[in-house]
């Protein structure tokens, strides 16, 4: 046998100089020949290990046989049979974290590139497939899905397939959740997602926007005058988390949510076309280094801001994101603070940003989360001019469900309770996603979508049996 | 998408309409408000209920033209959609003891302190009310505020209709017959609001505004509408929009509804 080629090919994208005049995707994905290149570095396992890394259990070696098989169609076949929106995990899944983290060629060489075929096969059906989807013919009874993000899309789609009658209700004139409002054109084409909705009302799913469960309807009223059996919550975590220091209200300083929505979701790097305006700034100070920081501080690059910094508490081993983002972030003139942690946004007589405040940071004992806790060091304090600060150090979920709710249980944090099935407090009412997490990510989000899905129909089932 | 079957000029830039929408009327009270949108690249706005009827399955908004949205929903005539219409949202208004209350609108404020007033009605209180605008020409519900007021006093900045001056030297003179006054609700411009808000803490009569903040979705999740009342940052979609006034940086309110000043300029051009 011949010896393995020890690192993944490598995806081709836009160069950095290039791409940050654009909001155009940044990897362009494999070809054909790459792909089958690719899939000849996997190893078919007997024992595949990625599979356990996989929140949905993907029969990862079969389907990459199938791209060295050049059978492109059985490739997305088998990735379809466990993950409904493989074009969508295999651009934004952390594969490092998950399956390729414990594939057997990752031990030695680099592992192989598993998102990337994923993503692969996906497009290829994308361009390629003239099959028909015909609708379920869905007679059974009536679940209602809160939210249309990854969680609340993934369930809607297992139920409808077992024959429920599914209805969506969104609170945004689109649906999508995170990965419309959230997730940059850059990094995921809203085509993608859109491909991936129409799909699902192609079954038969119902998808009502504008409608704001909680305070247009109930979900007890959903449960007992709408006649829905059950509810699946996939409201996500979309309450944003602030610094708390002096100088966040003054204007020019954002949530990452509110950023990126006016960015992604509202088209405002498409102003005055697209109506709804944003500040570019000059400078911009994207505090936080999490997935969401990275993607500010691109979308900062490309609306067009000629200094871009992530301002960071930790070191960056601690840093959050993707290596692969702080990579594209990198390359494409993100400057980094790291062990800097802002004190205060400083303003003018107007209101308006001019600067932000930081101390220099060094690093302690760990802490809970294991990480070495971050301590200030006295007398490091320091300024440097910026007039946009962009805050994202994280976002809890929302609380508009549980306040409205009496008799569903939430944690401390905020989170609804749920057990490993998505059962809440309430009967037949499920939960999954960040909601429940906090925020995590999207195949997370999935996973959980697809096993309330299960809980879901069981539950129905049991009930209709007691009935008789 | 929601139809318009009512539309009223309520002056050359002020905008009445009634809109179908049962959902919302269902479960709307005095203080919510909707987020509309009414073009295919529209932005999201937010404009407070200023009627509701749970029957007809209708609500009313009451739209000033200062901005681009407001401007294009202006064009919209009777038989026309509201593109997107979601709502209610914010809490309900919540009112401090006592039966004695003085409701204020000034300007495009009148629409939202109505339903204010309509309930505090029904419900027995007594209601003073107040309406002031610039001008006779941008006053508006005065038989409708009438209707659900023991008393109403009209002012303008003119004199050209009730008392020449403001809303806030009526409410002065109020307190200075000594009338029972246990709270009051004003609704109208920044500047209005604020000095409600200084006559009425010399007094100590609690004192409710409402805010139309800045905002994006209008459910919690951006926290473009944030701001600081007694010290803590709280959401205006969420938290409010109705807050204590005595409590409230209005200031700071100010400078954020001036935000977008120079993109709104840009939008004019384009339109």
């Amino acid at each position: 046998m011949a010896r393995i080629r020890p690192t993944k090919h490598p995806m081709p994208a836009q160069p950095p100089e290039e791409r940050i005049k654009n909001f155009d995707e940044v990897t362009h994905g494999y070809s054909e020949d790459v792909a089958v290149q690719e899939a000849l570095r996997c190893l078919q396992c007997k024992n595949p290990r990625c599979v356990e890394g996989c929140p949905v259990g993907i029969d990862i070696p079969g389907f990459i046989l199938k791209i060295r098989e050049k059978d492109f169609q059985g490739a997305i076949d088998i990735l379809k049979d466990k993950n409904s929106l493989p074009a969508i995990c295999g651009r934004v899944c952390p594969q490092e974290d998950q399956c390729e983290k414990l594939c057997i060629v990752g031990i030695k060489n680099e592992p192989v590139a598993i998102g990337r075929l994923e993503r692969f096969a996906a497009d290829w059906e994308a361009r390629h497939s003239k099959a028909e989807v015909k609708p379920v013919e869905a007679t059974g009874p009536k679940v209602a899905v809160v939210g249309s993000g990854p969680a609340g899309l993934t369930a809607a789609g297992e139920l409808i397939k077992k024959g429920y009658r599914v209805t969506i209700f969104e609170a945004f004139h689109q649906p999508g959740g995170v990965l419309m409002y959230g997730i940059p054109e850059f990094r995921l084409p809203k085509a993608i997602v859109e491909r991936e909705i129409e799909y699902l009302k192609k079954l038969g799913v119902d998808i009502q926007l504008n409608v704001v469960v909680g305070r247009t309807i109930t979900l007890e009223e959903l449960l007992t005058k709408e006649g829905y059996e059950a509810v699946f919550v996939g409201t996500g975590a979309g309450l944003p988390y602030f610094l708390n220091i002096p100088g966040e209200n003054l204007n020019g300083v954002y949530s990452a949510n509110e950023f990126l929505t006016r960015t992604n979701l509202m088209r405002a790097y498409q102003f005055p076309k697209w109506h709804t305006p944003i500040h570019i700034g000059k400078r911009v100070a994207v505090v936080g280094a999490g997935n969401v920081a990275m993607d500010a501080a691109r979308t900062a690059l490309r609306l067009g801001a000629e200094e871009v910094t992530i301002v960071y508490r930790r070191s960056e081993a601690e840093m959050p994101a993707r290596k692969e983002e702080i990579e594209h972030a990198r390359e494409e003139g993100v400057r980094f603070k790291l062990l800097t942690n802002p004190v205060e946004i400083l303003g003018n007589e107007k209101g308006w940003v001019t600067g932000l405040r930081c101390i220099k940071m060094e690093l302690g004992e760990p802490d809970a989360s294991g990480r070495r806790r971050p301590v200030p060091i006295p007398g490091s304090e320091f300024e440097f001019p910026v007039d946009v600060v962009v805050v994202a150090v994280g976002q809890g979920p929302n609380p508009l469900i549980p306040r409205t709710t009496p008799g569903l249980e939430t944690s401390k944090w905020g989170t609804i309770v749920a057990d490993e099935t998505g059962a809440t407090s309430i009967p037949g009412v499920f939960a999954g996603g960040d909601v429940v997490t906090g925020a995590a990510t999207v195949i997370k989000a999935m996973g959980a979508g697809k096993i309330a899905a299960e809980a879901i129909d069981k539950y129905i089932k049991s009930k209709q049996k007691e009935e008789k | 998408m929601n139809k318009i079957i009512e539309r009223q000029d309520l002056a050359t830039s002020l905008k009445k309409f009634v809109v179908e929408a049962p959902m919302i009327a269902r479960r709307a009270q005095p203080g919510q408000f909707v987020m509309l949108r009414v073009h295919e690249q529209g932005e999201r706005i937010p404009l407070t209920i200023a009627d509701f009827d749970r029957e007809r399955g209708t609500i009313t908004l009451v739209a000033q033209e200062v901005g681009r949205t407001t401007r294009l929903l202006g064009r919209l005539n009777e038989g026309d959609y509201i593109l997107d219409l979601l709502g209610p949202l914010g809490e309900p208004t919540a009112h401090p003891e006592g039966k004695n209350a003085v409701c204020i609108g000034g300007g495009v404020g009148i629409a939202p302190v109505y339903p204010e007033a309509k309930e505090l009605h029904q419900k027995g209180y007594n209601v003073t009310s107040i309406i002031g605008a610039r001008t006779s020409e941008l006053l508006f519900f005065e038989e409708e505020m009438a209707a659900v007021s023991n008393e109403l006093f009209v002012a303008t900045d003119d004199g050209s209709k009730g008392h020449h001056g403001f809303v806030t030297d009526i409410l002065q003179k109020l307190i200075d017959e000594g009338r029972p006054i246990d709270f009051v609700i004003a609704v109208g411009p920044i500047p209005m609001m604020k000095a409600v808000a200084d006559l009425t803490r010399k007094y100590g009569i609690k004192t409710i505004v409402s805010l139309n903040s800045m905002m994006v979705d209008g459910t919690g999740m951006c926290g473009g509408c944030r701001v600081t009342v007694g010290g803590e940052v709280k959401f205006t979609c969420v938290d409010g929009p109705s807050f204590d006034a005595h409590l409230l940086d209005f200031d700071e309110q100010m400078r954020r509804l001036c935000m977008y000043r120079e993109q709104e300029k840009m939008s004019e051009v384009d339109e």
